[in-house]
């Protein structure tokens, strides 16, 4: 079997992160409870009149993707495999809402079409020109993990040698009250980078796009090697329990992990699992969060794996994102846990290169 | 991975039955399902016909035991339906005793709900609990929590009208690479506003029964549905002396890259996805017994889809038949629904016709099976497009 390795990111979030050339030094702050992204200015990656009709997600999409092409040197990739938990939600909105309005009259298509979850995997294909392999996963919180699992089935038996690979929402304003009415986003929240200390049920929301470019070659821009990733649509026994065997199962040891990036988003009912580990299995290894700076999205968890990868390229882990005060000297293997609402939960497991 | 992939159960509920074998019999006896609209009150209701299931959600809640404060979706309780007839029809009694994935897909997920109560959620406290059930996840969610499925690979597949080709191809791969020894997959769509109104602003919904690869087709016909295969490996089918119905044999998935909605004229991305299907499969183009065609009935569509056939096959195409104007086009869910299908003409040796078919089209000479055919047959294709340029084909066989 291949070995996969991950040769290029890229990332559209809350935070001024477009700019590879930065890791985490000029950090954004939010008093909302939700939180939108930096926009990169589009214009200088799509043709304006293009820019115009896409939706939020697409663009956010399609320039990620781009992003992470041009760091690989790609013009083209042999398969596009995007993960999205809502799909282009604003569109579907739109439309849901002319359907009411209007009685399901004088509707235009535009938006119904864009609303396919599929739209940002089409579009990025359409760009590129890429006939290949093309999927969309929409599993909550394992959207994401979906396409990296599938990536690496197609690398590891050479069914493909490059793939592009991403986890792609956006908010929606409906979809954003309905969460705050049923305290899925938190009545009040006030400063994100502090949602961790909060004691209320509910978190912070957010938005954005991270791309991957994926290949079974290793390159000098590689950042690092993909060990392994696991999902679990729900937990029976304990997550320290499957942790330990998911590590066992990638004949490692517990002690071998110098860094654990978790997906705690400051729920006071969901963060349990997360704090299991922090106290205990983990409690020797250094630990990570970042939905503080990127918010709860279904594809957020495409974010940690952003920074897991950033972190073992540069072997620098930036303070904002520390939850210990334990150290490593040297980055080799980091794990990345996550899971929403106690639902879909995910290992996954990198190795520096 | 030169491992067989084996189907050993499958499970369906569409407008044409509520099991495999209602199914079977409305397809050899001719009988549509296609029907004016009944269960949602839409002001198209007069203009369009579809496929539509009989039972209303209040049947289907007490079919499956569910409490009165449930909240699943019209398209979970599709879904549950049909995967528990597949994992019955597997024999399985204990799931848990091979690592046992679900992959499942859909396009309207909770919509159903959503579009009912979408302003009312704000004001009223009543519906709320439909907030959870609209993502695309949750209907998979509810059917692997009903099959027994724990801690498990479980993952929702989405790409439009080839989702559930999908969920095939992606269960038969994670087999094929010992990522999981059994594997349920297939999809699930119920009807809603949403996709009605969609479709009829694209102008593809015909007012009367859909005539696949006719001159004068007018358009689809909407359905819902939901199937499910149970896919199992070797080694499960050998330790367990399983009954094997057919077996996955060829799958691919290549994008037309041409237009979100439209088809190629020359179906670029279904040639690919056919080519690429059969060698997978290890098989001659001239090796296929039969075509289930995507066939929907659009003007596009089979126009496409058509000459695609002809570039793959040349001038030895198989006989085709699309089995849309039985079911109407069930969207997420048709490449599940028409695996069953392909599955079933293999297994009793039967081409079904392509109902409502009337007039050659001008373009090409190729004419769809219109009559019930008895054949020899050893292997099925099976075509699904759709938005985004997503094309996919999954090839059946009766050996391995």
């Amino acid at each position: 079997m291949k070995k996969v390795y991950i040769n290029s990111v890229s990332s559209i979030s809350a935070q001024k992160t477009f700019d590879n050339t930065q890791f985490l030094e000029d950090i954004c702050s939010y008093e909302e409870t939700v939180l939108p992204v930096v926009s990169p200015n589009y214009k200088d990656y799509i043709p304006a009149a293009a820019a115009r009709r896409m939706a939020k997600g697409i663009k956010m999409g399609v320039v990620a993707s781009k992003l992470a092409l041009e760091e690989a040197g790609l013009d083209n990739v042999d398969a596009i495999i995007t993960g999205t938990g809502m799909g282009c939600v604003r569109d579907s909105e739109k439309f849901v809402s002319a359907i009411i309005d209007n009685d399901e009259q004088y509707l235009t298509p535009t938006s119904f079409i864009q609303s396919t979850h599929n739209t940002v995997g089409g579009q990025i294909a359409l760009g590129i020109g890429c006939k290949g392999y093309n999927f969309t996963y929409v599993h909550s919180s394992n959207s994401f993990e979906s396409s990296l699992l599938d990536a690496k089935l197609m690398l590891q038996n050479n069914e493909a040698n490059s793939i592009l690979i991403g986890g792609v929402d956006e908010l929606g304003g409906h979809t954003t009250k309905l969460h705050k009415i049923v305290n899925h986003i938190k009545v009040a929240n006030d400063n994100s980078l502090d949602v961790l200390s909060s004691s209320t049920e509910g978190t912070i929301f957010g938005e954005g796009a991270n791309f991957f470019t994926l290949a079974n070659e290793k390159k000098p821009s590689t950042y690092a090697e993909v060990v392994g990733v696991k999902m679990y649509n729900t937990l029976k026994s304990s997550v320290s329990e499957l942790a330990q065997q998911f590590i066992i199962s990638q004949n490692i040891a517990t002690a071998d992990i110098d860094l654990v990036i978790l997906g705690n988003n400051g729920d006071v009912t969901f963060d349990e699992n997360f704090n299991e580990l922090t106290s205990g299995v983990f409690a020797n290894t250094q630990q990570a969060y970042y939905k503080h700076l990127c918010g709860e999205f279904n594809t957020a968890s495409s974010f940690g794996f952003w920074l897991a990868s950033k972190t073992l390229k540069s072997q620098h882990l930036p303070k904002v994102v520390k939850l210990n005060d334990v150290s490593t000297s040297l980055f080799k293997y980091v794990l990345l846990y996550n899971q929403y609402r106690g639902q879909n939960h995910s290992f996954t497991l990198l190795r520096k290169c | 991975m030169s491992k067989g992939v084996a189907i050993t159960g499958m499970g369906i509920i569409s407008a044409i039955g509520n099991n495999v074998s209602e199914n079977y019999n409305a397809l050899i006896e001719g009988k549509k399902g296609i029907s004016k609209i009944s269960k949602i009150n839409t002001i198209h209701k007069d203009a369009i016909m579809v496929g539509e299931i009989d039972f209303t959600n209040k049947e289907f809640e007490d079919e499956l035991g569910l409490s009165a404060d449930n909240n699943y979706s019209r398209t979970a309780m599709l879904g549950i339906v049909a995967a528990k007839q597949a994992i019955e029809n597997a024999g399985i009694t204990d799931i848990k005793k091979y690592s046992t994935g679900l992959i499942s897909s859909t396009s309207v997920g909770g919509m159903d709900m959503t579009e009912q109560y979408y302003y009312e959620y704000l004001e009223n406290e009543k519906h709320r609990k439909y907030i959870d059930s609209h993502h695309a996840g949750d209907s998979t969610q509810r059917i692997a929590e009903h099959l027994g499925i724990e801690e498990s690979l479980v993952t929702t597949i989405s790409t439009a009208c080839s989702s559930a080709a999908n969920a095939i191809m992606l269960g038969a791969r994670l087999i094929k690479s010992g990522e999981l020894d059994r594997v349920v997959v297939g999809g699930k769509d119920c009807l809603s506003k949403f996709t009605i109104n969609g479709f009829k602003t694209l102008m593809i919904l015909s007012d009367t029964y859909n005539t696949p690869f006719d001159e004068n087709r007018k358009g689809l016909n909407l359905g819902e549905a939901a199937a499910y295969l149970v896919l199992e490996s070797d080694k499960v089918v050998k330790s367990e002396n399983k009954k094997v119905l057919a077996y996955v044999k060829g799958y691919a998935n290549a994008n037309d890259a041409f237009h979100q909605t439209a088809s190629s004229e020359n179906g670029d991305g279904a040639t690919l996805a056919m080519e690429q299907a059969l060698k997978v499969a290890g098989l001659h183009a001239s090796e296929i017994d039969y075509i289930n065609a995507h066939g929907t009935a659009t003007g596009n569509n089979d126009l496409s889809e058509g000459r695609a056939i002809l570039r793959v096959f040349g001038n030895d195409v198989p006989d085709f038949s699309s089995t849309k104007p039985y079911t109407g086009h069930t969207l997420a869910a048709a490449g599940a629904i028409e695996a069953v299908y392909s599955i079933l003409a293999l297994q009793n040796n039967i081409i079904y016709p392509n109902l409502n078919f009337k007039t050659q089209m001008k373009e090409f000479d190729i004419t769809p099976q219109t009559e019930l055919k008895e054949k020899e047959l050893q292997t099925v294709l099976s075509n699904s497009l759709g938005f985004g340029g997503n094309c996919s084909t999954v090839i059946f066989s009766k050996s391995q």
